[in-house]
């Protein structure tokens, strides 16, 4: 048993893009798939490059439903980016890899998947998605 | 030519914690007060709406006020609770069908920020497993953006905060009563970038009653007669970016306020430059910052200068959240909307001693924001 997504349908199954949803009669393409099954709407596989179009910094830790670590001790604090794939749609996620104070709006930033706490056992991880800065360009 | 829905009394309970007192007994507290305050009994009040986020059903309230078998509809629209309430009031009064009747709104939060159920919003449960179920992260992120798109300065939010606390000093039902600089603002705990802990405001408790009256029982009643000139509640158009969304258009689009506002000055007959006073939705600085341009008072990006400048403090061209708004006030759901509208009534009726705007306002104007995304705005004009 090795880390799981932390839900059904979030990634395809390489888990190296998200699944987002499109209408068939309006085009209009969001994230994620709703919960009830609708004809109207087809899964579409998401771009995995963006760029930041606004990002705040969750500084404390949050209450449930949250199953991510907040004990004063281990929580720290993560960026919350809407990340605008052209095309697409802006996605809301975490963002890796950058120091929150380092964070720009229109930075370049690509797909990844990180472990909602990362010192839990790897079985018991969690993946959610991020996206982290693209590197050397 | 259609008469005017009139306020004809208005009750508060004052906000922030009151041990020992339940919401709906703060909401029966600000009924009597309204009722005393119109000069009228209980059984003269023909119909009500109310509601609350947190304090039960509003409808119980007759238990209390006497069961002289009202009509009395419970009304829920998150944080637009209160403004939803008097709209449908005033439309009860404006078909004809009733002369005389109430709108109310009442809560009590626990401590803390609010934490909702994603399910409740249409959500999978790992949105708030992962931690995005917390509205702070949507104010965060929308004033973020809004600085950068019009270059307006973190300073300007701390600008706002420093302006509410300073008129919630003057106010008898304001919450925090004392001043806060700003360099503390500024330097205090950021909760969600680039907003501080004295930049949002808190759930809270308290109550607001308002009686309305059709013009012609207003007359009777011979009591001074605030006249409603619009009362619009609108809820968010295509492209506008909105709490708890886990995606959002590339191609953005208008806001509920937008709508609302719109469609409140057409029903008036005015425009912004009429009015004398406002009262916007301050959940947070940034909040209040991007209403100003939203209801039409300013130019984005003009906000800096405004408060730089101070033209909307009590003294200055719009005096905006004279009471201190939701940062002094705190924020219990189903009432907020209505001490906006309650603050109005002071104003224009000249009785709001240390904070009454001077030059004898004759126009006043209220905006509501709420979750998923709804706006209600009033016009009231003396």
């Amino acid at each position: 048993m090795s880390a799981q997504p932390i839900a059904d349908n979030l990634f395809t199954e390489d888990m190296s893009a998200l699944i987002g949803a499109r209408n068939r009669e309006t085009g209009q393409i969001f994230f994620p798939l709703p919960l009830t099954p609708d004809d109207n709407i087809e899964p579409v596989t998401l771009g995995t490059r963006g760029t930041v179009w606004t990002y705040t910094v969750q500084r404390f830790p949050p209450k449930p439903p949250y199953i991510g670590p907040t004990d004063p001790e281990r929580f720290k604090p993560y960026v919350v980016a809407y990340v605008s794939l052209p095309g697409q749609t802006m996605v809301e996620s975490r963002l890796t890899g950058v120091e929150p104070d380092d964070v720009k709006i229109g930075m370049e930033v690509e797909f990844t998947v990180i472990p909602l706490d990362p010192d839990a056992p790897l079985e018991e991880q969690k993946l959610i998605h991020a996206f982290k800065p693209v590197q050397g360009e | 030519m259609m008469s005017d829905v009139c306020i004809v009394g208005a009750g508060i309970h004052p906000f922030g914690r009151t041990e020992g007192r339940d919401g709906m007994d703060q909401g029966i507290f600000a009924v009597r007060q309204a009722l005393a305050d119109s000069g009228i009994e209980w059984k003269d009040v023909e119909f009500a709406f109310g509601g609350s986020a947190a304090s039960g059903s509003a409808d119980n309230m007759v238990s209390q006020l006497g069961l002289t078998g009202i009509q009395f509809i419970n009304v829920s629209n998150g944080c637009a609770t209160g403004g939803s309430a008097l709209n449908a009031a005033v439309s009860a009064i404006k078909s004809g069908e009733y002369e005389m009747g109430m709108a109310v709104g009442f809560d009590k939060h626990p401590r803390g920020a609010f934490n909702a159920d994603p399910s409740a919003y249409g959500l999978p449960n790992w949105y708030g497993e992962a931690g995005y179920m917390l509205t702070v992260q949507f104010f965060g992120a929308k004033i973020m953006r809004y600085l950068h798109e019009h270059d307006i300065s973190r300073e300007t939010l701390g600008r706002v905060a420093e302006k509410a606390f300073r008129n919630g000093v003057k106010t008898d039902h304001a919450w925090r009563r004392s001043e806060v600089d700003l360099d503390t603002i500024m330097n205090a705990p950021m909760i969600c970038d680039p907003l501080t802990k004295y930049m949002f405001c808190s759930p809270a408790e308290g109550a607001v009653a308002l009686i309305l009256a059709s013009e012609k029982k207003a007359r009777e009643l011979g009591v001074p007669i605030i006249r409603l000139k619009s009362s619009v509640m609108r809820t968010r158009p295509p492209g506008s970016f909105e709490v708890f969304a886990a995606s959002i258009d590339n191609e953005r689009g208008g806001t509920a306020t937008g709508i609302a506002s719109k469609a409140a000055f057409e029903q008036a007959g005015m425009g912004p430059e009429d009015i004398d006073i406002a009262q916007l939705q301050d959940t947070e600085s940034g909040a209040e910052i991007m209403h100003m341009a939203e209801n039409g008072f300013c130019k984005p990006g003009e906000q800096e200068q405004w408060l730089l400048e101070g033209r909307s403090d009590i003294t200055g061209q719009l005096p905006i959240n004279t009471d201190g708004g939701c940062l002094a006030c705190g924020e219990p759901i189903g009432a907020s909307g209505l001490r906006q509208v309650y603050e109005n009534v002071v104003q224009l009726r000249g009785t709001a001693g240390a904070r009454q705007v001077p030059g004898n306002p004759k126009t006043a104007y209220t905006q509501v924001y709420g979750a998923p995304g709804v706006s209600a705005v009033t016009i009231l004009q003396r």
